[in-house]
């Protein structure tokens, strides 16, 4: 298998799908020639020309109901928002038209759409450049929710939400592009709500997805020099919600801790704590534990900035105070 | 069909279709609430005679005039009104969430200026297609205050889409005087900033308005870019089931009443000699017949089962 970053791995998925369904296309602010703002688009203007590569004016709530009526019309559009911060321009379009509309007129119509994003902090670029706001989505209805943490499962699962009839919020962590992986060449798709156990383990599960997934890895490493046994569950998405992996997991361990790096009030994670304890309560041996971004604004100061979002040392710290 | 007794016909539904849901609402056989057309029909109309039938429709919150000029069923429409199951989205949408994608109409909105970026993808989706349908926005004077107006028609006019954005200037966005809240004297103007060419007209003269669509979609279709059009009317009842209308006066209103487009549109026919009195008159008790006949459909139609709460939020 060919070892590939993650923005190659969103660019090939991208292409593959153009490729195969001509109904699917490209649009968003310098998607075209200048290949994306963090490059995932890379070179395929040059391949697939302005039609279908479609650079767009700055006018976010423009190019979500552009995406909306298209994808009504028959086509599978892929509008990329620069900035998750940005979507908050758009929210109408996303929420109230294409999340909606399918419910609203009776099930009469489809909006296939994937609204790609990138998010996070990590970067110095402060409260308007580095949120999470996956949470305000998962609040929606009639939307799913997919924040794939690496390589392999984001062509797979970009793959599964351009082919899925309903709109997808595909969100990407701005400090993994650059991550490498091994991806096949061949087609495969990974399905939404699936979740996948990247570690296994006895003593306590950690639920997190997205950049955050791979450093509950790093956590795992640590936990295991203290003798404690991690199981990693990386959601893949957070909607729909894969109920069943993480109660098996939870039977097993008897302890949650969930992690995010969205702020803590009324984070996505809060969602998964409540379905544990609607159908896993008890397997519980201990109150679950949540670790998450400060409930401030993403800061710009370096050391505040890493002060305010989770870290492997402080899920590692977390999920050794819960097996205490 | 769009002979002259079919837009009278179709003037005189609407208005009997909206005067009855008031009357509905006002014995509370109606819920919710509703957004009334009465003295806007000829825009309804006039707009929807201008188009080719398989042309698309994308509507606003004051939208059953728009759905009935596209060719929507009253006795469908009413039973959504009523949020029963046998309406056009088995009672989930309600007055302003109808759509009947067959006959393209892409549907009605409950967000104003929420249907312009939506329209604009339509037209994009049938640029693509290599079709030459086009899609005709209806949206009102308060909505071109939305920055979705001003996004919508910059990138139509960049990608040069088939789209014909028609603007419903009844003077009031709810209750605040256009110029209140609007800087420029007419939002026909507002094109010259997208270079589009932007036109007043009669939104009360039925045949003005089919005119200056016609002669729109003809440019738009051969692939002129998007028109913007300001048809000037007045709605007779209220913003919506709670107002009152105190922000104007009853002379104006009574201004707008003898300039009724259904009237109007009689007289002239009249005069021309290609519809009678009796005519006329037959006409009219079709047409409340055909809304008796919508209301006992709607009134008897079954409610949604609760069971099926869940079901088509995905697909």
């Amino acid at each position: 298998m060919a070892e590939v970053t993650f923005w190659q791995a969103i660019r090939d998925a991208l292409r593959d799908e153009m490729l195969r369904d001509e109904k699917v296309f490209v649009m968003g602010e310098d998607v075209g020639i200048y290949g994306g703002a963090y490059g995932a688009t890379r070179d395929l203007w040059e391949e697939f020309g302005s039609e279908r590569v479609r650079d767009t004016a700055i006018s976010e709530a423009a190019i979500a109901g552009a995406a909306v009526g298209a994808a009504m019309c028959g086509y599978r559009p892929v509008a990329e928002i620069m900035y998750m911060d940005f979507l908050t321009i758009a929210m109408d379009q996303f929420v109230n038209q294409g999340g909606k509309n399918r419910y609203m007129f009776g099930g009469k119509t489809t909006v296939p759409m994937v609204l790609r994003t990138q998010g996070g902090a990590g970067r110095c670029i402060a409260a308007q450049h580095s949120q999470s706001l996956e949470a305000w989505f998962v609040h929606a209805p009639g939307v799913f929710v997919v924040s794939p943490s690496n390589p392999y499962d984001a062509k797979g699962l970009l793959k599964a939400s351009i082919r899925d009839d309903n709109p997808v919020r595909f969100f990407e962590h701005k400090m993994i592009y650059g991550m490498k992986g091994e991806v096949p060449e061949e087609d495969y798709v990974v399905p939404l709500g699936r979740a996948n156990v990247t570690h296994e383990g006895d003593d306590v599960t950690i639920v997190i997805y997205s950049m955050m997934a791979n450093l509950a890895l790093e956590a795992a490493g640590i936990l295991e020099q203290d003798g404690i046994s991690a199981e990693v569950i990386d959601l893949r998405s957070l909607k729909p919600l894969d109920v069943d992996t993480i109660l098996r997991s939870v039977r097993k361990t008897g302890r949650v801790l969930l992690a995010s790096e969205g702020c803590e009030n009324n984070n996505a994670v809060t969602e998964v704590a409540m379905r544990i304890n609607e159908h896993g309560f008890d397997y519980l041996d201990a109150p679950m534990k949540r670790i998450c971004a400060a409930d401030v604004p993403i800061p710009m100061s370096p050391t505040l900035e890493d002060a305010c979002i989770p870290t492997a040392p402080r899920i590692a710290e977390a999920a050794k105070e819960l097996v205490g | 069909m769009n002979t002259p007794a079919d837009l009278y016909r179709k003037m005189a539904l609407i208005r009997e279709f909206e005067m009855r849901i008031d009357e509905m609402f006002a014995t509370g056989r109606i819920r919710g609430t509703t957004h009334l057309s009465a003295g806007q029909e000829a825009c309804a109309v006039g707009a929807c005679a201008g188009l080719r039938c398989d042309d698309a429709v994308v509507s606003n919150h004051r939208g059953h005039g728009h759905f009935i000029a596209t060719g929507g069923d009253p006795g469908a429409m009413m039973a959504e009104m009523m949020g029963k199951q046998t309406g056009y989205s088995r009672g989930r949408g309600g007055s302003q969430h109808m759509a009947c994608f067959d006959i393209g109409f892409l549907g009605s909105n409950g967000i104003t200026g929420g249907g312009l970026p939506v329209a604009v993808g339509a037209a994009l989706g049938f640029k693509m297609q290599k079709t030459d349908r086009i899609v005709l926005c209806f949206f009102g004077d308060g909505a071109s205050n939305q920055g979705t107006f001003h996004e919508s028609l910059n990138l139509a006019a960049v990608w040069r889409l088939p789209i014909i954005f028609f603007c419903e200037n009844n003077l009031y966005a709810m209750s605040t005087p256009m110029h209140d809240a609007t800087a420029v004297e007419n939002i026909a103007e507002r094109g010259n900033a997208y270079t589009i060419a932007g036109e007043v007209i009669d939104g009360n003269d039925v045949i003005a308005v089919r005119d200056a669509v016609a002669g729109a979609a003809e440019r738009v279709r051969g692939g002129s870019g998007p028109a913007l059009i300001e048809a000037m009317t007045y709605r007779y009842l209220g913003h919506s089931k709670s107002d009152k209308c105190e922000y104007r006066t009853r002379e104006e209103e009574q201004r707008w009443h003898e300039r009724d487009p259904i009237k109007l549109y009689a007289a002239r026919l009249r005069e021309s000699g290609e519809l009678d009195d009796g005519r006329i008159a037959r006409i009219d008790a079709e047409v409340k017949q055909q809304v008796d006949e919508a209301v006992e459909f709607a009134t008897t139609s079954p409610d949604p089962n609760p069971d099926e709460l869940e079901g088509s939020v995905f697909a």
